[in-house]
Parts: structure tokens; sequence; C-alpha cells
């Protein structure tokens, strides 16, 4: 019997072209689109290179100074300073790291210009991260110690300045009118990998800026390592009783003198949902995780309502089938399976068209150019799970017409 | 074999009560080849659909082959149909979907039978109708004879004992139409199936058993 449903299904499939089309493509083109979709943003969130141990991190990265009297704010990132003051103080942590934000200059390699990223660092930015160091190795607190000029390239840099897969460590560079030694290169990492992606790291001590400079307000974040995932909590408590007993900055000016400061020890993700939409002490993730899943619910509905009329228009148009097949035998629950399984079918072919499509995109997406070094992944998970809200849509769209009909006297569904 | 004893049959809307079939009485022996005939909308489609189970009457009760089926379940019913009985409609209604052999085993897919098995009593089913050389063409390949041929050994492939066959003539040729008659005739005096026929055509009608007339809902012979 089976057999039999799966013949007709396929036989129907094949003769209603038009029908079998539109079908199949809302379902793969929807899923293939989630599929993508969700992929980028598991890029973005999840633990990846250079950032293996994202998941166990804590950032420190904006600092909100607001004045309530007046109604204005003020926030960027915190000042090294900052940093050696209020977090490298911190019991809690295993490791603390300091990185600045990326800034971008022109430098100049065997008479080409290129344009790249740089970003000062402490050595144990080495340590929280999981650069792979194609040769060489990274710089230690006794090179910033002892004030070297050094630098870490990536790939990309090096193939550029001394040709590819050549050997650049110990060379130097003028970068900016100052010789650098190259210490080490890195594998490059993609620019999604916002703290830590750059073309060139330089330790801390070479940089111009004052980092004695004690306002609270800078160019640095701080990432910081736990000995264990569960130290996270205790580590955020203890920032958060620093941080209550810092004083905003006196600015004497008569339109924006901030009393009340807000700055955070964050995981990844609330890092971000609290530069989109914190707000005070509230960190914005219950609200952009709603507005997710209110993105996610509405895309799947399309398909769904597409199933749902899809379905409706074909077992109506189908109904003359209902009646002579209830005439000669059938009865509603057979027909009822065989619509069931007519769906669950359709499902399947249009979740393998999705599997085939998403998994060509991403790789395209992968090898192409279009960002380099970005390693996107297939995630089964969100898959299965929209393979399984197409079902239960499909099932619950195909069902309900179906048992309509099967419950309509023979007679009734034979005059349609 | 089939008894129907005080058949009431009434269609009713917000506004309209019409009363299709009246207190009709019937009495169709096993092996007999009957015809019912009357004016359009007399009730005849609406009496054979209520022999075949396909409706319910309003008031009344259908006895075939001794068994008593009002009360039964949907389950009861679609059993009852595939091991009982076998329509031929006006309309052929073939599933345009299918090829012509597995429209042929259609009544067959309801019952235990094994795929080959299936497939051996199709092709013997359209070779009695003179279809043997169509059994992979669709039914849109077909001409209005040819379906009603197919339609027919879908009818019989279960060899039920009840044949009910709705204007089977009606949307077909002289020809077409006789060579229908010819077979049906065949089938019932050599595999004394039992046949009941609406027609509109007395030609037809005098060449079975015993022709009962409708008139507004009730018999009048």
């Amino acid at each position: 019997m089976l057999f039999n449903y799966l013949k007709i299904t396929l036989t129907v499939l094949k003769r209603r072209k038009f029908f079998t089309f539109i079908s199949l493509f809302g379902i793969s083109f929807t899923l293939t689109i989630l599929v993508v979709t969700t992929a980028f943003f598991d890029h973005l969130v999840a633990a990846g290179y250079p950032e293996a141990n994202r998941d166990n991190s804590l950032y420190v990265w904006n600092i909100k100074e607001k004045d309530t009297k007046n109604g204005g704010s003020s926030s960027g990132p915190v000042s090294f300073s900052f940093i050696n003051t209020y977090i490298r103080t911190l019991k809690t942590p295993a490791k603390i790291a300091a990185v600045s934000m990326f800034n971008n200059l022109n430098i100049y390699l065997n008479n080409h210009k290129i344009k790249v990223m740089y970003r000062y660092t402490d050595a144990n930015f080495w340590d929280v991260t999981s650069f792979e160091f194609l040769e060489g190795k990274s710089y230690t607190a006794q090179n910033i110690a002892n004030n070297d000029y050094v630098v870490v390239i990536n790939d990309h840099v090096r193939d550029q300045y001394v040709g590819k897969g050549q050997s650049a460590v110990g060379k130097m560079i003028e970068i900016d009118n100052v010789n650098y030694r190259i210490i080490g290169v890195v594998k490059g990492c993609p620019v999604t990998r916002l703290h830590t992606t750059s073309d060139l790291y330089f330790p801390y001590n070479t940089s111009k800026a004052d980092l004695k400079k004690t306002s609270l307000r800078g160019d640095y974040m701080a990432l910081i390592l736990p000995n264990n995932p569960e130290d996270k909590l205790k580590i955020q408590e203890e920032f958060r009783a620093v941080a209550a007993k810092i004083k905003p900055t006196k600015t004497g000016d008569k339109w924006f003198n901030p009393d009340k400061l807000y700055v955070f020890a964050d995981t990844y993700f609330v890092s971000f949902t609290r530069e989109l939409k914190g707000s005070g002490d509230s960190d914005g993730s219950a609200f952009i995780i709603s507005i997710l899943i209110g993105i996610i619910f509405l895309f799947m509905s399309l398909p769904a309502i597409n199933l749902v009329n899809i379905n409706m228009s074909r077992i109506m148009e189908r109904a003359s089938e209902i009646g002579v097949r209830k005439a000669f035998g059938a009865s509603s629950k057979r027909l009822v399976m065989q619509f069931v399984i007519e769906n669950i079918i359709l499902t399947f072919i249009g979740g393998f068209i999705a599997l085939i499509l998403s998994s060509l995109v991403i790789f395209y997406i992968n090898q192409s150019d279009l960002i380099p070094y970005i390693d996107l992944s297939f995630n089964w998970k969100v898959f299965s799970i929209a393979i399984l809200i197409s079902l239960l849509f499909g099932l619950l769209s195909g069902v309900y017409p179906a048992w309509r009909m099967s419950k309509l006297q023979v007679v009734d569904a034979l005059k349609y | 074999m089939i008894q129907l004893k005080n058949i009431e049959k009434v269609y009713r809307t917000a506004t309209i009560e019409t009363v299709a079939l009246n207190k009709v009485n019937l009495d169709i022996e096993k092996g007999e080849f009957v015809s019912i005939m009357g004016p359009s909308g007399c009730g005849k489609s609406t009496l054979l659909n209520i022999i075949g189970l396909l409706d319910e009457p309003s008031k009344g009760q259908v006895e075939i082959d001794g068994k008593q089926t009002n009360g039964l379940s949907d389950a009861q019913l679609a059993s009852f149909r595939n091991q009982t009985l076998g329509f031929i409609f006006q309309s052929f209604h073939l599933i345009n979907d299918l090829p012509v052999l597995d429209n042929v085993e259609l009544p067959l897919l309801y019952r235990n039978v094994s795929s080959a098995e299936r497939r051996r009593l199709a092709s013997e089913a359209l070779e009695k109708v003179g279809l043997s050389n169509r059994m992979k063409h669709y039914p849109n390949q077909l001409s209005g004879g040819q379906k009603q041929r197919v339609a027919i050994a879908r009818a019989i492939v279960g060899q039920p004992e009840i044949i009910l066959a709705d204007e089977p003539t009606g949307n077909l040729d002289s020809n077409m139409g006789n060579e229908i008659m010819d077979i049906l005739l065949t089938l019932n005096q050599r595999d004394k199936a039992t046949i009941v026929m609406v027609t509109h055509d007395e030609n037809m009608a005098k060449r079975t058993h015993r022709l009962i007339r409708l008139f507004d809902g009730s018999q009048v012979s």
C-alpha cells in the first residue's frame, strides 16, 4: 500500500508540473534562505577561528555615560588605562587581554599600495585567541617591556610583501615611516570576527597615542577569559561591583554633564544587543532574540501559507478523484493517509533540493572572495528544525482539507 | 439481492425542501438486469446512488445481499462497496493522472491483493472490454467509448455481484452506446452479474429484464 501511495504521489507530482514547481520552489527557496542566513548568523555569533574561546569569554567593549538631567548620553570604547585600572585588577578571570579597535592605513609593498587594517594589542591577546601561526610567533610581554618595534602580519600581507608561501619572519617592514621587524605570520580571519580581524597586529607600546591618559573612554576593548565557564557569572558580578564605584567623567559642560555610567562585562552576543538595543541596565538581548524569532516565524509562515493555499486548491481539484476512490472502497482514513504521504514526500523533496542549494550557496560564498577568509558551515540543526516545521505545516495544511473532503458523501465529491 | 424499503430522499436548504424520492420500494433479484427510466430530475440517479451506498436516504432502509446497510461506519461502508458493488458513471470518472491499467486496478488497491495479482486481474478485465492494447495510455488519450470501457473494466475487476451504471451510454454516440450495452449484457448473462442501469434510452432499456419508471421521485411502474 505504501508503495502505491508513493507511486501515486510521484505520478501526481510529475503530471501537475506547475503545482509541483510552485510547492517545491516555496519549500526549497525558503529553507535555502533560512539555512544560509542562519549560517551567516552562526558565523557572526558562534565561536570560530580565531575566537575559539568566544563562548567562554566576556567582553568589555563600550562605556556609556548619561546625563539624566539634560537627557544626553555619550558612549564609546573604553580606554587602555580603564582596562588597566578597572579590569586587570579583577580577581576571578584567568586572563585579560586588551585590543584596540581596528583602523586602516595605506602601506607600500614592492611599489604597490595596499590598504590594510591594523590593531594594537597586549601580549595576552595571543593567549585568549586561537590564531594559527604559519611561521614565527607572537610578541611577548618582554617584547613590550623592551619597547621592541615588532609586528605580526597575516598571510595576505605576507603574500603581498615577500610572495606566496615565502618566509617573512625576521624581515623588516616599513609602515607609516617606521620600521618594524616581522615576528610572526598568522592565518588571516574574516572581517566578520570584529574583535580580532586585522592585517597587522602591533604591540601597544608602538602606539603613538597616550595610553597613560586617565580618561574612561578610549579606543580599546577587553577580552576576559575565565578559568572555567562557571566563573563567567562571578566575573560579571565582580565587575558590576567595580563599575558601580566608577565616577562619570566631569565635563563641566553646561549641556552635557553625565551623572550615570554604564559599563558591563558581557558575553559576545549580549555585547552587541546592548549596543543595538540596550538601555540602562537592560542588555536588549530579549528584545533582539524576540525580533529574530519573529523574523524567522514570519519567514517560515510564507511557505506555510503557500503550502496551505496550494494544498487546498490541489485537494479541491482532486475532489472527484476522492469521490471515485471512496466509491471503489477507500475509507476516509486511507484517503487522509494518501494526502499525508503526498505532503511528506513533497516536503522531503523540497528539503533535499534545499540541502543541495544551500550547500552550493555556502560553498560558493566560502570559495569566492566576497568576504575573504569566511568559513560558513551548514547548520544541520537549523535545517532539521526548518524541515520539521515545513513538514508540520505541510501535514496540517494537507490533512485538514483532505479530511474535510473525505467526510463528504461520495455523491457530493463526484459533483466537483 | 437488493431491497429498498420506503426510501425517501429530501434535499433541504434554508428556504426550500425538495423531495427527490418518495417512499420507493424495490426488490431486485440476483442476476437481474434492471433499468430505471424517467424524465430529468425525477430521482433516477439519486435512487442509484442510494442503492450504491454513495448517498444516504433521508428515510427508509437499504438491504443488499441480506445485509442491512443503515448505520454502517465509514470504514464498513467502504469495505462493503469494495467487495459487493461496481460503478459505471455517465462521465466515466477516471483518474486522469493514472494510466488505464492503474485506473482499472483501483478497487483492488483497497483489498489485500498483491501487486502482480492486481496487474493480472486488471489486464484480464481490460481484455474483456477489448482494451488490452491501451493499458499504458492515459484517459485523456482515449475516445469516449474507450473511456467507458475502461470504466466498465474498473467496475468488474473486483468481480462484484452488483454493477450500478448511471447512464453509461449517455455521453456516447449510438454505435458506441450499443457496444457498451453489449458488454453489459454479456456481463449479466455470462458472469451472472446483477445490473441496475439508469438510462434515458428506451431502446437500451428494452434490452434489460425489467424497467422501473420514476416520476417526481415516485415509482410509477
